[in-house]
């Protein structure tokens, strides 16, 4: 592999210069969103309210953790699909968040929201101050010092210097709270507004950053990094801190969702976590937002679908949906919403 | 207008329909429940996917329980779902079970990871939480978990023994230990510890981990050998006994080697070791195993040998986990026959505890189940036995571990 | 000292094992400038096929050949039918796909073969060379083999016109058409010889790890940390970044513990990555802008 990084973004995109342009430049050259678009993000918001109170509680619970990982694939994509630094250990920063709102609520008696912006801040900063000898490494060396990290977390975790606040192999567990006082919500579905509320937040903050100077730098930075460092944009200092915002998203998804689950333990970050973020945001679609849910539906819904089908080899149906996917859709889900969209343009 | 004439034997055939689902939705609607749901999440994929073995097992067994009639008239149906050793997977497919499937109880959720984080949720919801697949101390405990079943030998337990038994037999041992970095290691090492306390914790001159995702423990003999401890307790699951045992004797080390019991099948571990690498290891047993020529005839181990030739035919004769998952399923089955007609959870966890003396052939003889209302731990009783390099033999009584 | 010595050696064993799976890694990267996550699999899956042919009867040479042989050209049939549709995705689209292969391979063979651990024959002597108690002559002999297949390899890639045209097809698809080589084909040779070294980096390890389908998931981490370790172009340096990789696993297992074995190696290899980003041996590329 050569130091060029153009290896890093499509093949196809220096063989064939006709390519439609990806999703990403398509959002950095619009500022604003088309009245359709408003309308249906509005539709979908609605949705999004309503369904706590059709549905059970198991699958408001279900709903939660697929907001918490749409959190955690937004952070992921931010750095992977925007920025093009590959990571196979962002299960790391969500197992710092994870861990630092069960920390706090067991050990210091925070109550569960004031966890999630210190758990946030946490990982940006550990996201950062991992970015900073990572700027060193590019894709494949990249790849293999944030897989490394994916699989070193659990063995950190469950060292016993740690043990008296991470409880070692035992875990921490963690008391759900309930909805504050006089409003009729369930547990489950209090979680889930709550999670709904930063998810909300959070990408709204993600869009406003993507789709001004800052995303087209990241973009640039992608591309064509010489260029852009010709053009006066500070690689450096950009790419160490989109390492650390990326590490602060998926530090409250995680956050998020152990609250939800209730328990945290090294067991339940293994690499096997990481590689599953990493299958969201292809899946989902790289550099776009919206590819951030379509991934999290995919990876917390579809291994179950698998497991119904069949109950011989679930995980190996679980590959073939994988690669029918690659070959359906080689970018993404959102990358066909695009391409359909533009076949049928004001439809 | 021509009327279109139903011919009579329609009319007739639909009344008797019709009269028939009536009669059925009446009776339905006054018996018990038609089957007895019980759920699971077992390991199917992921690290620990090796004892995913004990949910087939399971399955296996309720078939050859309802091809003869069911448990009091009624078949049993178990809903086994996957969680990959993941506990927010386990809570996920747990809540899954009790909000949706609506099952009866749980029985034998398999892995300390994954009951520690349905735990408390099961005992909130009140739904029994039967004979858990792990050895941990913590599921004993019914004063705060009234619902929770233990089934396993406790590990702590087990260490005990072997403590217990150094402090006995070799009181001056030098004592090295290897155990797998995670709770049931470290559990393990606990029991070990609590015999081996005070004075004599010295005893113990070195210890070693290993991760499931290590290639080979080869490294941690070497350490723990050149450590000069003439005495070795090898807390390891099968992998990584079978590579411990062949290390150990590869590199001139004789010490007096103490394997736990997860380790210790014949067929599994032994003989792919080695089994002239193997003569002279100490363990612990309380059932049979199937690989063990002493059991050859015996007709507990046939009965076995012909159900699994005939219900789960691809499963592993030599896999002591499907001895295991043979136990565990036949004591859920005698607690659903003492349950009779009353099947609410709250009778169910009843007859759970009411377990006296249950004598299931395939383990050791002199050991039985028992629970009661103070005691939910089924299994506490073991024996010490030895290796002669073709089978495993019992020395000693049969021992219990201190509460 | 003599401890030392012993996890020095023991090492060098273990990282026998990193090493010849790293050369079939550093294979399909010289032929396809993508590293193949799903390796390991392939090579436990192959290991499983001799497995099964022993079982019938065959004798292990006979064994062992037709598994290379075999998969190789499994390598060929995956490379054309399932990688040739996603080659022009995006890279991490086909890294998608080899995830997906990951799941494939090791579902199917947990489920054909179970997960008990199952012991596989070695072709070496069972006493130790020279009675010593540090190596088995089985590793010893699986290090030689590692050694015999890296001088294939480097005499394949550097003095045959095959291997000359394989390299060129990596590195310039466009240019190497207009010369006539059939860069498709020159892909699907890549990836049949990866999976033939990888099966028989699969027969060699068996015997030390025993056969299970998780065999090589351990592996793979420290064979792709050796291979990028020694750089990821220089098959010489893949297999020497093993074996490096495999004496500090346990040097630093010896003096620093074994509950931070994992972590401490890891961090050592990414800082030597970050020092030298192109690995030890690897070429340092010079970019123009």
């Amino acid at each position: 592999m050569n130091g060029i990084p153009t290896t890093t973004t499509t093949a196809a995109a220096t063989a064939a210069p006709t390519q439609p342009a990806s999703p990403a430049r398509d959002a950095a050259a619009r500022s604003s969103l088309s009245r359709r678009q408003i309308l249906g993000l509005a539709v979908l918001l609605a949705l999004a309210c309503v369904l706590p109170f059709v549905l059970g509680n198991y699958r408001v619970f279900q709903l939660t953790l697929a907001l918490a990982y749409a959190i955690a694939l937004l952070g992921l994509n931010m750095l992977t699909g925007y920025n093009g630094q590959i990571s196979l250990g962002h299960g790391a920063f969500y197992a710092i968040g994870a861990y630092t709102a069960a920390i706090l609520m067991d050990k210091f008696g925070f109550p569960y929201w004031a966890t999630i912006p210190v758990a946030g801040g946490v990982c940006l900063v550990a996201g950062f101050l991992f970015g900073l000898p990572a700027l060193r490494l590019e894709g494949l060396y990249l790849a293999l010092a944030t897989f490394a990290l994916g699989v070193a977390m659990p063995q950190i975790l469950k060292h016993n210097s740690l043990e008296h606040w991470t409880g070692g192999s035992m875990g921490v567990v963690i008391a759900k709270p309930d909805a504050p006082g006089g409003i009729p919500l369930s547990q489950d579905q209090w979680l889930y507004f709550f999670t709904l509320f930063w998810a909300v937040l959070l990408f709204f903050c993600a869009w406003n950053l993507l789709r001004g100077r800052i995303g087209r730098a990241l973009v640039a930075i992608r591309d064509q990094p010489i260029a852009a460092q010709a053009m006066g944009v500070n690689t450096a200092l950009y790419k160490s801190l989109t390492f650390g915002v990326s590490a602060f998203y998926t530090g409250v998804a995680g956050a998020l969702a152990s609250i939800a689950v209730q328990f945290v333990s090294p067991d339940s970050f293994s690499i096997f976590l990481s590689l599953a973020l990493v299958v969201g945001v292809v899946v989902g679609g790289l550099a776009s937002i919206s590819g951030a849910l379509y991934g999290a539906l995919f990876i917390q819904f579809i291994p179950n679908v698998a497991d119904q089908i069949s109950k011989a080899a679930p995980w190996a149906l679980y590959g073939v949906f994988l690669i029918g996917f690659m070959y359906l859709m080689p970018s993404g889900v959102a990358g066909l919403v695009q391409v359909i969209r533009r076949r049928f343009p004001g439809k | 207008m021509k009327s279109v004439q139903f011919p009579k034997s329609l009319w007739l055939a639909a009344s008797l329909v019709l009269g028939g689902a009536l009669a059925a939705g009446h009776a339905a609607g006054q018996s018990a429940p038609k089957e007895i749901k019980l759920g699971q999440t077992m390991p199917y994929s992921g690290p620990a996917s090796a004892y995913g073995t004990i949910g087939k097992v399971h399955t296996a067994y309720f078939k050859k329980i309802n091809d003869e009639g069911g448990v009091n008239g009624r078949k049993i149906n178990l809903v086994s779902l996957d969680d990959g050793y993941s506990p927010p997977k386990a809570v996920e497919q747990v809540r899954k079970l009790v909000e949706q499937e609506d099952v009866l109880a749980l029985f034998q959720t398999l892995g300390t990871p994954s009951n520690s984080a349905i735990h408390k949720y099961v005992n909130a919801k009140k739904v029994p939480h039967l004979f858990v697949a792990t050895g941990a101390t913590k599921w004993n405990d019914p004063k705060n978990y009234p619902w929770t079943f233990g089934f396993n030998l406790s590990y702590q337990t087990e260490g005990e023994i072997y403590g217990r038994y150094l402090l006995k037999n070799k009181p001056n041992a030098k004592v090295a230990i290897l155990y797998q970095n995670d709770d049931y290691g470290k559990d393990l090492l606990a029991g070990v510890k609590r015999a081996l306390s005070g004075p004599n914790a010295k005893m113990i001159v070195a210890e070693a981990t290993y991760e499931v995702t290590d290639p080979t423990v080869d490294s941690q003999i070497l350490t723990l050998k050149a450590s000069g401890a003439d005495t070795f307790i090898n807390i390891t699951t099968p992998k990584f006994a079978a590579q411990a045992i062949r290390k150990v004797a590869d590199s001139g080390w004789k010490p007096l080697h103490l394997l736990n019991n997860v380790g210790a099948s014949v067929g599994s571990v032994l003989t792919p070791a080695g089994l002239d690498k193997s003569i002279d290891l100490v363990t612990v047993q309380y059932y049979k195993d199937a690989t063990d020529p002493q059991w050859k005839d015996d007709p507990a181990m046939l009965e076995w040998r012909a159900f699994m030739a005939r219900y789960y035919r691809e499963g592993n004769v030599e896999d002591a986990s499907n001895i295991y998952g043979y136990i565990t399923a036949q004591l859920m089955v005698q607690v659903l026959k003492q349950c009779g007609n009353d099947l609410s959870r709250e009778n169910i966890r009843k007859q759970a505890e009411n377990v006296r003396n249950f004598k299931q052939s395939l383990l050791l003889p002199g050991i039985t189940m028992n629970t009661g209302p103070a005691d939910h731990a089924p299994i506490e009783q073991a024996q010490l036995s030895k290796f002669n390099g073709k089978q495993w033999v019992l020395f000693g009584e049969v021992l219990g571990g201190a509460q | 000292m003599d401890l030392l010595i012993h996890q020095i050696l023991s090492g060098l064993a273990t990282g026998g094992i990193y090493a010849s799976v790293a050369l079939a890694l550093v294979m399909i990267y010289q032929a396809t400038h993508l590293v193949n996550f799903a390796q390991g699999e392939m090579a436990m899956f192959a290991t499983y096929l001799a497995w099964t042919l022993m079982q019938a009867g065959v004798p292990y040479w006979g064994a062992f050949f037709i598994t290379v042989v075999a998969a190789f050209i499994g390598g060929v049939v995956l490379e054309r039918l399932v990688i040739q549709p996603v080659e022009n995705a995006p890279i991490l689209s086909v890294v998608i796909v080899f995830i997906g292969l990951v799941f494939i391979f090791n579902s199917v063979a947990g489920w054909i073969y179970s997960y008990t651990i199952k012991p596989f024959p070695s072709p070496f002597p069972s006493e130790p060379l020279f009675g010593n108690s540090y190596v088995t002559s089985h590793e010893l002999g699986s290090m030689a083999v590692t050694l015999v297949v890296l001088a294939l390899v480097f005499v394949f890639f550097r003095y045959t016109p095959l291997g000359l045209a394989m390299r060129a097809a990596a590195q310039n698809p466009v240019s190497s058409r207009l010369v006539g080589v059939r860069v498709g084909w020159m892909l699907a040779l890549g990836w049949g010889l990866a999976s033939a070294i990888g099966a028989i980096a699969g027969i060699m390890v068996a015997p030390i790890v025993f056969l299970e389908p998780n065999m090589m998931s351990g592996i793979l981490l420290y064979a792709f940390a050796g291979a990028l370790l020694g750089g990821i172009d220089s098959p010489a340096g893949a297999v020497l970044g093993g074996f490096v990789v495999g004496v500090l696993e346990n040097v630093v297992g010896m003096y620093l513990g074994t509950e931070v074995k994992l972590t401490v190696a890891l961090v050592i290899i990414v800082a030597v990555l970050v020092a030298r980003p192109s690995g030890l041996f690897g070429k340092v590329h010079v970019a123009r802008v």
